[in-house]
């Protein structure tokens, strides 16, 4: 399987904000969107920022921090927002009933370090890097499977 | 019906696995199984998903419960039961134990909303009569909100990202320091400065009593990593001053959006803070203050029962059962369960303030 990667330059949060609704329109149920990168990096604004673009009546969203999972009921299918850091074991990911909502929702996962060997083969990785340590970040895309390539050019700024 | 009834409480909804039995406003028991020896070798608190480990300490919880209470189940009114929001697993064991003991004994099931439970508790530790405003302040929850009745909450304000007690995990993750974040964090604040490092009270320029969190980690972020660039580490007095400096940031937004929240109750009883970071002194001590200032009763139930436990949903349970009587057995769990659903939800970042 070959890696694609794609990287570009975020210069806001608004620019990240807005990139998170321009992918969120790609996703339907059974995709699912690994965010990596540190304390700060900016993985929950982006997530957040793609669920209330997909909400049709807006609502609070948490951090998933404390709770482990959110779950969104769009029009279309179910959204997870799962926050693994707190995760002690990879057993744990078939008891949170992450493996079923991989299937039928959409997930955005964070620290998805901890999934291990159940990392979805076809998913999309995005790490987040802040190396000017001001507003910019780094945002870098990852995938294997072809259900991205042709999509993610489309959006990518 | 009896005057004072006597509940069993079942509470199973995130890392606690809990039961008490409470009479009136007496608590004759009340038993949490938690996994605090565990969280120091995880690095944070280490959640309990699975079901069956929940349903089988909740086993024991009531058997313990029962008898520390010197009580039977013969001897119960009504079976009070956590149905959300919460982790599915943790909640669903709960909800099923409850209906089993409310079957096999013929007594009424109450399902509980968890943050009822919290929000209910001032009237249980001290009488606090209705309506009276309460922060809920935790490792996943901060909000105001008016109690108006046993079920008639009104959200005044809430986090709009991470909640405070999530915030102080981050901090000590940040700066190296023991989990749970909050007692670390407090304690080094106590020799440090906190007007060496200025960081942001975020939404302080914006009315109303939303808050915001999530930008304050990133700014100790900065200032961690300046430090570092600029002295090649930390100094224990750079921890300290840091910490104390982040603890008055989280002070100072709780203490302003609670003045407004009191400006915007009229006629309340009382001011009440319950929740985990209700234990941060500092935080106390300031909210005790402000209350003091604007002649409002101040409530601060003991940490025990603003910590997650059952006797709260026992008491919560009650006070529901009285004013809406059962549920019957088709009960279920909700992971998702706002307890203001008339409430406009928060949006946007709290970086930049509210545009839309």
């Amino acid at each position: 399987m070959t890696e694609h990667r794609a990287a570009f330059l975020s210069h806001s949060p608004e620019d990240t904000a807005h990139f998170a609704e321009r992918l969120g329109e790609l996703l339907v149920a059974g995709d699912c969107v690994l965010l990596s990168g540190g304390i700060g990096a900016g993985k929950s604004h982006f997530a957040r920022a793609l669920i209330l673009s997909r909400l049709p009546v807006p609502e609070d969203i948490p951090s998933p921090t404390f709770t482990l999972v959110q779950t969104y009921d769009l029009p279309e299918c179910e959204l997870w927002h799962a926050d693994l850091y707190r995760l002690g074991d990879p057993d744990q990911i078939v008891e949170l009933g992450l493996l079923d909502a991989f299937q039928t929702a959409i997930c955005l996962i964070e620290w998805p370090d901890r999934l291990g060997d159940l990392t979805p083969h076809d998913a999309l990785h995005i790490a987040f890097d802040d190396p000017a340590k001001d507003d910019t970040r780094e945002v870098t895309l990852s995938w294997t499977s072809d259900r991205w390539t042709a999509p993610l050019k489309a959006v990518l700024p | 019906m009896k005057d004072t009834l006597t509940v069993l409480g079942l509470e199973s909804s995130c890392d606690d696995t809990a039961a008490a039995v409470v009479r009136g406003r007496e608590i004759l028991s009340s038993v949490v199984a938690d996994q605090t020896a565990l969280h120091e070798a995880f690095g944070g608190v280490v959640p309990e998903i699975a079901a069956r480990a929940h349903a089988e300490k909740l086993d024991h919880c009531v058997e313990g419960a029962l008898g520390q209470s010197g009580l039977s189940l013969a001897d119960i009114d009504i079976i009070a039961v956590t149905a959300g929001p919460g982790l599915i697993g943790g909640v669903l064991s709960g909800v099923m134990l409850a209906k089993g003991l409310s079957a096999a004994t013929g007594k009424p099931l109450v399902g509980v909303n968890h943050l009822a439970g919290h929000a209910l508790t001032p009237r249980l530790t001290d009488g606090l009569a209705y309506p009276f405003l309460i922060l809920l302040v935790s490792g996943g929850h901060c909000q105001f909100l008016r109690v108006d009745g046993p079920t008639e909450f009104k959200k005044l304000g809430s986090t709009i990202d991470d909640a405070p007690g999530e915030a102080f995990d981050k901090t000590a993750r940040l700066l190296g320091l023991p989990q749970p974040g909050g007692p670390s964090v407090e304690k080094h604040a106590r020799s440090g400065d906190e007007t060496r490092f200025t960081f942001p009270r975020p939404l302080l320029d914006r009315p109303g009593c939303d808050v915001s969190f999530s930008g304050l980690k990133t700014a100790l972020l900065r200032q961690r990593d300046q430090l570092v660039a600029d002295q090649g580490g930390l100094y224990d007095q750079d921890v300290d001053d840091l910490c104390a400096g982040f603890q008055a940031s989280v002070r100072d937004v709780l203490v302003e959006k609670s003045r407004r929240a009191l400006a915007e109750s009229p006629g309340i009883s009382g001011f009440a803070v319950a929740g985990g970071v209700a234990a941060n002194g500092v935080l106390r001590a300031a909210l005790e203050t402000l209350c003091a200032d604007q002649d409002v009763r101040f409530v601060a139930p003991p940490l025990a029962l603003c910590t997650d436990n059952a006797a709260m949903i026992a008491f919560a349970g009650a006070e529901q059962y009285t004013e809406r009587g059962a549920d019957d057995l088709t009960l279920v769990a909700r992971p998702r369960w706002p307890l203001d659903t008339t409430a406009t939800a928060v949006i946007g970042s709290g970086r930049k303030g509210a545009k839309a």
